[in-house]
């Protein structure tokens, strides 16, 4: 539990050394209790105390790791419910399951995808990182030749091993312990070997158990077992069941405060459903609400541009918008005749902006200078968006060699622009946009139609 | 020590509000599907989004289902409800438009009136992009389905005085107010609204939509921070029910548009526009959505059934 700021004070040597870099150990103490400083600072605190603090202090629910070097990831460590509260932290990640009884091609297929989905988006890179390895033969061969098979063909995976017999666990881990994966199957038969071979070569567990009061009586066993690099499943395969799992054992972590159930968790979303489409609703709720590793049967481009667009979105700082790269940007076949828009560097601007002049069907090229990340009115009313900083975007990215036409649209709220750019780009003429996205399609339509009239 | 599960409970509760004469929505004391926690209220409504006129700027992958019906919003709505069962028929009319066909208000309230006496289910009746042309619009089509309990989507910061005066004080209709994704604004437009004599029973909120990818974390959290202020603390101002148009905005964005010529290694066209509705769908749902408008009869039969599999 956490403890106050009077509580910690009663910790503290109390000799106002200052030494700390605070007038007195009550402030130190005050600062400490808000997680504005860290214990560590205080050079004469007891083991005991320092012990007591670390336990105290600790966030509710832990970060963990699998993976390594390049494709290591961070799952946990949330400390709010909402987004709104604070922020999410660690987006949860996806894996494709593949099972030693599948025929070579469903194996294949799922190859295909893997290797298939990978792309940009909002400066972040969108591909599956997880290949999940059920063993279902009981064969320890064809298990681990499945796993040589997939991660040969898909280098970037991190397998997740799903057995429950630490004997084949073992198998898999002397092809695969270097890239990290996680050992998932640790049940209340089998903890102490699992436990083991996760110990020994330094890997995230999963934790396995029906319903939540025999996985919480599990996990405690586990932590006295001395690991706590866990990932939970209380094993409920049908919606509603996993959706109260994923629910509750963040609440029981975040609300309560009970560590026990301070630890990510995963959702098999390949359980749950026959129908990708289903799948996909399925997996589309457990990124918002809150599993840390989804597991589907398989993921095209058709489910990955909704699931990866919605997990960028959900675990998006609030605090800090997203923001496009400066550029000036193609859209559609665009040509030199093609028109010139302007807009700001929001992201969430840019993909309406963008999105309506694709509606439009007239390619058109949208240059984004440097407007702080900020709506365009925002923008304007911070200075960001002028006619310095158009000017310059429109030297940097060199649009005068790019496109013949000396005319650029800008949006119509910031009308109030055209002179001071028309002033400071000699040859160029504003002509003002719509005030509204939406009508872009029909102002880009008359305003071509207009420039092959003359 | 044993397990204890955490349960929350709330002093609020969202209102229940009929559309038509027997669709209910809303009615929880806890959040979305938390059904570990209490009262879940209604199951949340599934409509079919229908134009007045043939929906050239659909994408091909989302018309080829209706392309037999799309010419006729009669026969369209009859074969969407005989098909594929939705909660709601949304209306959307955007032959009014001043920027395409500007057909009259009378003409639209004649077609509103003749789906209302065919329907055996409660209508949406949604505007086009000009918000002076909607006050008139909803002024003649609540007029034209008096007392009929319909919702109107709907009442912005812009035009509420006329719509709300008309759909929900002299018509007896159901007034939608909707805000662009923030709490507050929301709060404002329902308290001016209530003010104007509305019943906060006969009123539905639509704080703002959009598909994933597109602002969509805006959304969520002002859903999320709208139902916590309703149950929480109980906050009256916001406790109408939240309806969705998601098909609105998801089959609007790259993603569903793009076709496959253009981009190959994307795949069917048809079936990235239902799998952008299907999550946006999903997505709101979750965190508050007591309604949602869809296109697609696919993505009507996954949403149904991921509404089952949550609630029974």
């Amino acid at each position: 539990m956490a403890l106050n700021g009077m509580q910690i004070y009663k910790l503290l040597p109390r000799k106002n050394c200052k030494e700390c870099g605070f007038p007195t150990c009550l402030a130190f103490a005050m600062k400490l209790a808000q997680g504005g400083t860290e214990a560590e600072k205080c050079p004469y605190m007891s083991e005991e105390a320092k012990a007591q603090l670390a336990e105290a202090t600790a966030p509710p629910m832990k970060t963990v790791k699998f993976g390594r070097g390049d494709t290591e990831y961070t799952l946990g460590g949330e400390t709010v419910l909402f987004r709104h509260e604070k922020t999410f932290v660690n987006r949860p990640r996806f894996a494709i399951l593949f099972s030693d009884t599948m025929t070579e091609d469903e194996i294949k297929t799922r190859i295909d995808h893997i290797n298939a989905i990978d792309y940009t988006r909002i400066n972040e890179e969108m591909y599956i990182e997880v290949g999940a390895f059920r063993c279902e033969s009981q064969d320890k061969d064809k298990f681990t030749s499945l796993i040589k098979n997939v991660t040969e063909s898909c280098p970037k995976i991190v397998p997740m091993i799903i057995t429950e017999n630490p004997e084949i666990a073992k198998a898999a881990l002397d092809i695969s312990a270097e890239k990290g994966p996680i050992l998932f199957g640790a049940t209340a038969d089998n903890y102490e070997d699992m436990v083991k071979l996760a110990k020994e070569n330094n890997l995230l567990l999963g934790v396995t158990a029906d319903g939540k009061e025999n996985l919480y009586e599990l996990v405690q066993k586990i932590q006295n077992a001395g690991y706590k690099e866990l990932l939970l499943d209380a094993k409920s395969r049908n919606l509603k069941g996993a959706f109260d799992d994923m629910v509750n054992i963040r609440r029981t972590a975040l609300l309560s405060g009970d560590r026990t159930f301070g630890y990510p968790t995963a959702a098999f979303v390949c359980d749950m459903s026959t129908d990708k489409m289903m799948q996909l609703a399925c997996a589309s709720l457990f990124v918002e609400k809150y599993a840390s590793i989804i597991v589907l049967s398989d993921m095209d481009y058709a489910m990955a541009l909704p699931l990866f667009a919605l997990r960028q979105n959900i675990y998006t700082d609030p605090q800090r918008p997203m923001r496009i790269e400066q550029d000036v940007y193609k859209i559609g076949p665009v040509d030199e005749e093609s028109p010139l828009l302007v807009t700001v560097d929001f992201a969430l601007t840019y993909f309406i902006v963008s999105g309506e002049v694709e509606r439009s069907k007239v390619p058109a090229w949208i240059l984004i200078p440097d407007a702080g990340g900020y709506s365009v009115l925002t923008a304007w009313a911070a200075g960001k968006f002028n006619a310095k900083s158009i000017a310059k975007a429109l030297k940097e990215f060199d649009v005068e060699n790019k496109v013949k036409t000396r005319e650029m649209i800008i949006p119509g709220k910031v009308a109030v622009l055209k002179a001071d750019i028309e002033d400071e780009l000699p040859g160029w003429k504003v002509i003002v946009g719509p005030e509204e996205a939406a009508a872009l399609p029909n102002f880009l339509k008359k305003y071509k139609e207009q420039n092959k009239a003359s | 020590m044993a397990y204890k599960m955490p349960t929350q409970k709330y002093s609020g509760k969202i209102l229940e509000v009929t559309v038509g004469s027997d669709l209910k929505l809303g009615g929880e004391s806890v959040l979305p599907f938390y059904s570990f926690d209490g009262n879940i209220g209604n199951k949340p409504a599934i409509g079919m989004e229908i134009w007045d006129i043939f929906p050239e700027s659909w994408p091909a992958a989302a018309l080829n289902v209706f392309k037999d019906v799309a010419d006729d919003p009669l026969k369209w709505a009859a074969y969407c409800v005989e098909k594929y069962k939705p909660d709601f028929i949304c209306i959307k009319f955007e032959g009014a438009s001043p920027d395409g066909l500007n057909r009259a208000v009378e003409e639209c309230a004649e077609i509103a009136k003749k789906l209302a006496d065919n329907l055996t289910v409660p209508l949406v009746i949604a505007g086009c992009q000009d918000n002076d042309k909607n006050a008139k619009l909803f002024t003649k089509v609540a007029e034209a389905l008096t007392n009929k309990n319909y919702a109107f989507l709907s009442a912005i910061e812009a035009n509420y005085k006329e719509v709300a005066a008309a759909v929900g004080l002299a018509y007896g209709n159901i007034v939608v107010a909707e805000s662009s994704v923030d709490l507050n604004l929301a709060k404002q437009l329902n308290i001016l609204i209530t003010q104007l004599g509305v019943k906060p029973d006969k009123m539905l909120m639509n704080p703002g939509c959009a598909a994933v990818g597109y602002g969509f974390e805006y959304v969520i959290t002002t859903l999320d921070r709208i139902k916590l202020a309703a149950l929480e603390q109980n906050d009256e101002t916001l406790q109408m029910p939240i309806i969705s148009p998601v098909s609105f905005e998801a089959w609007k964005v790259k993603e569903s548009v793009v076709t496959q010529e253009d981009i190959p290694e994307w795949g069917p066209q048809e079936e990235r526009g239902i799998a952008m509705e299907i999550s946006s769908a999903v997505g709101v749902l979750t965190a508050g959505a007591n309604a949602v408008i869809l296109r697609h009869p696919r993505s009507v039969e996954v949403i149904r059934n991921f509404i089952t599999e949550m609630t029974e």
